[in-house]
């Protein structure tokens, strides 16, 4: 509901969580059915909920060409009546089981996800057998589905800050690893109800597909109420989309807004790299806390900005650091060049402290990831997406306490921030300084 | 879990809820002290005042405080509402008496005249960033249609005159006034030890000026005004309407929640199904505000400018039909488990517990258990339900649009 308080700090993205898991090596139980769907569940002391995270490898970068928000309009359609329940009995029997659910699109899966309390979860995942298996996809609601999706396309047209997200992305990555997840305007009138239909028999299979479950379960009743929900499901294997080609591209979109909205694009390694931990701490020093280089030097220093902060965003083969500030457009030339400069400062050198805070909010956010059933099992599916395996508390506690401040220079020094993609949205364009190094 | 509660010589209280089996820590401290309690001069002094806590004291200098809470590892971070001013801190247990010095620091800053002209800047950046979003625009909007004449009408960040004419001198008169133990509480959730915290509460809070400022409770009159911004080059309309709900410490708040959560959630209510689902709508919601001495029902309305009056006519028709009918069983156990459930679910963290702890003592002053709350949400009745809507009917009396239409 919309109830407003401001807050000092919002990040562009969503709160810091760490982007990798933490699991003690005996805890996670896996297991990979017949037909492909790898569960894996992780069983926690202390809670009384269980959560759930259902990985279906049907993200927007599958979107028939022309046809981009397939996937969009699929994450809502889905839900309009499965198995024996039409669309408001589904709703009730999930509302009634106490689920606190979410529905996300991402570039390389539908995502869905749950918690509740943690004995109710096998009468959940039953319904969300029904959901992914037996779906009426009601072609006499297709269009309310479409026009739902054209709606909050308009609105976050309206939003500068959202769009500059979707804008940048759509840029600063190879095709089609940018397309935008909730779809084109131009596009939605090629998709229609048989569209939707033969995406769904194609791509919402179990070959590739994850269930990441943490709680207070037992994991043998989780995976025998898998088996016997999901054990039937046909498998059916996908194509990998091929990938095009990426400049890096400095642009404006003008927009009658208050403030100038600036995204910075620059590359960095995936989640499956082996210097990932150091690219998150370069990333850290850059704009890890309230102490970190961003924050002080644009912000605290010289009040340019209420909003900035930069993130590391990755794919399976693709990372890019993202940024983000708003300003008020007199100053939003002063805001870019000091923004990139730090940004290019970092490879001069780190402060010991620096690094040391970067590491000390990475141990605590791992100990306080420990109490959160819904992060724990969205970790694991995540962890297993990128990684086929899933990483254990001691192995990313070593990883963080053996960071340098030589290692993640060297780190700078080899993926410097440059080539950047800058992508501007706001009355007036600025300029990059220098052009793109 | 455990309570206690204590109150130091100087009138300060704190409080905590404890619970062995955590393995984190939150704290906050929290001050009945938001825009509502400014006069029209210094509009914006509660959320500029938040901002400059982080600027340092004596002891500490600006980057010291921001450096010292990253050091910790702390998930920290403040807020400022229309009547509460929040500090917070969630961290590991070892690092609890290192944040609550930094929490106590926060509450007596310096206020230094450079800091003050510096963050002002930043204030009005903030300022800028919700101007270019719609549904914050259109909330402040409708609060200042329906408290035209009351301090709650006004925006929590000021306006960018009101801010730039506030002065460093008018800011430290604000906070010598405000900022004093019987406004606040400090409260914490989590590990810890209850002896301990006592003493470190002792030692970093003992000397916080006593005192109180009273705040008028009295129901404010309604406005009933409407007030829209055009915005030809948007896409969206975006409608909000106020009407009069309970107060926050009504007998019967739980079960305006649950109403709100059964005419007006945006996953399945009366409204989703009427508008949302069939696609007439992005979003139509009810939602229950609650403040001291008065309370909001704040419908919030987006989709298409040319389906706004249609719209509006459904969303009243299905606002007339619960006054005269009620809702049914079902409804209300459907809603009961939703919200029972997301208590369980957001008090398992300690971070999750502090804002309830918080705000009941603020606004009830008192303790509730998770299991009060449950017990509560599951003994609202049916005949609850009537008796709120006979004295609060849903209604939609002050409104405001941002959009592309020019009246409503």
């Amino acid at each position: 509901m919309v109830q407003f308080e401001v807050t000092r700090y919002t990040r562009v993205d969503r709160p810091f969580v760490l982007p990798f898991a933490s699991t003690m090596p005996s805890t996670a139980t896996i297991h990979t059915l017949e037909n492909g769907l790898t569960v894996i569940v992780e069983p926690m002391r202390d809670v009384r909920s269980a959560a759930f995270s259902f990985l279906v490898p049907a993200g927007s970068v599958h979107d028939p060409v022309g046809q981009n928000g397939t996937a969009a309009i699929l994450s809502d359609f889905i839900l309009r009546g499965a198995g024996s329940l039409d669309s408001r009995q589904l709703t009730a029997t999930l509302d009634n089981l106490g689920l606190q659910r979410g529905e996300t699109v991402g570039i390389q899966h539908l995502g869905f996800s749950g918690a509740t309390v943690a004995d109710r979860l096998p009468e959940v995942l039953s319904v969300y057998g029904d959901i992914l298996q037996h779906p009426h996809l009601p072609s006499d609601q297709f269009e309310a589905s479409r026009d739902g999706l054209e709606m909050t396309l308009h609105a976050m047209q309206d939003e500068p800050r959202q769009r500059l997200m979707v804008e940048l992305r759509r840029r600063c990555f190879p095709e089609p690893w940018g397309t935008p997840t909730y779809g084109q305007l131009e596009q939605l009138p090629a998709i229609s109800a048989e569209s939707l239909q033969a995406h769904y028999r194609q791509l919402v299979r179990p070959d590739a597909a994850i269930l990441g479950v943490a709680g207070g379960v037992d994991p043998d009743e989780v995976l025998a109420v898998v088996q016997e929900t999901f054990g039937d499901w046909e498998s059916l294997p996908g194509t990998a989309p091929e990938t095009g080609e990426y400049t890096p591209v400095v642009e404006h979109i003008e927009h009658d807004s208050t403030q100038t909205h600036i995204g910075i694009a620059y590359d960095a390694v995936p989640y499956c790299h082996e210097d990932y931990y150091t690219a998150w701490a370069a990333v850290g020093v850059l704009s890890g806390g309230m102490s970190s280089r961003l924050f002080t030097e644009v912000r605290e220093r010289r009040g340019l900005c209420y909003a900035i902060s930069a993130v590391l965003n990755s794919l399976p083969q693709h990372a890019r650091v993202l940024a983000y500030a708003g300003t008020t457009s007199d100053r939003a030339q002063e805001t870019l060049d000091v923004t990139l400069a730090e940004m290019q400062r970092v490879a001069q050198g780190i402060e010991p402290g620096e690094l040391e805070r970067c590491q000390a909010r990475a141990k605590s956010a791992l100990i306080m990831e420990q109490e959160s059933t819904i992060a724990r099992a969205g970790a694991v599916a995540r962890d297993w997406f990128h990684l086929g395996r899933v990483t254990t508390l001691e192995e990313v506690r070593g990883k963080i306490e053996s960071l340098t401040v030589d290692t993640v220079l060297e780190y700078i020094h080899t993926h410097p921030a440059d080539n950047f993609t800058v992508v501007t949205i706001g009355p007036e364009p600025l300029e990059v300084a220098g052009g793109i190094s | 879990m455990e309570f206690h509660e204590t109150t130091l010589e100087n009138g300060l209280t704190l409080i905590a809820e404890l619970n062995p089996a955590a393995q984190s820590v939150a704290a906050g401290v929290f001050v009945r002290i938001g825009s509502r309690d400014e006069t029209e001069d210094v509009s914006g002094v509660s959320h500029f005042l938040e901002h400059m806590a982080f600027k340092g004291n004596d002891v500490y200098a600006a980057d010291d405080v921001n450096r010292i809470f990253d050091e910790l590892g702390a998930n920290y971070n403040a807020s400022t509402s229309e009547e509460v001013t929040q500090f917070y801190a969630a961290i590991l247990p070892e690092y609890l008496p290192k944040a609550l010095e930094m929490l106590s620091a926060l509450l007596y800053p310096s206020l230094r005249h450079d800091d003050f002209e510096m963050e002002k800047k930043v204030i009005l950046e903030e300022i800028g960033m919700y101007d270019d979003q719609p549904t914050f625009t259109v909330y402040e909007q409708a609060m200042q249609a329906h408290f035209p004449t009351h301090p709650l009408g006004r925006k929590i960040l000021g306006t960018n005159d009101s801010v730039s004419a506030l002065t460093s001198e008018a800011m430290r008169q604000y906070h010598a006034d405000h900022y004093r133990t019987g406004n606040m509480v400090v409260a914490v959730a989590g590990r810890g030890d209850w002896e301990e915290l006592c003493g470190l509460v002792r030692e970093h809070c003992g000397g916080f000026p006593d005192g109180q400022t009273g705040r008028n409770t009295v129901a404010p009159p309604v406005g009933g005004q409407t007030q829209v911004v055009h915005r030809p080059a948007s896409l969206q309309q975006h409608v909000m309407q106020l009407a009069a709900a309970p107060p926050a410490d009504h007998r019967l708040r739980y079960a305006a929640d649950l109403l709100g959560v059964i005419v007006g959630d945006h996953t399945s209510s009366r409204l989703y199904w009427e508008l949302v689902d069939p696609g007439h709508a992005e979003s139509a919601d009810l939602g229950y505000n609650d403040y001291d001495g008065t309370g909001t029902w704040l419908t919030y309305l987006g989709c298409p400018p040319e389906a706004v009056a249609g719209n509006l006519d459904r969303i009243h028709s299905v606002y007339e039909q619960v006054n005269r009918d009620g809702v049914t069983s079902k409804e209300l156990e459907q809603a009961q488990n939703r919200l029972a459930s997301s208590i369980v679910l957001r008090s398992e963290r300690p971070m999750g517990r502090l804002g309830a702890l918080g705000s009941n003592w603020v606004y009830l002053g008192q303790y509730r258990s998770v299991q009060d709350d449950l017990d509560t949400v599951r003994g609202i009745t049916l005949d609850d339900i009537v008796e709120l809507l006979s004295e609060y009917p849903l209604a939609a009396d002050s409104t405001a649009a941002v959009g592309p239409l020019e009246s409503l």
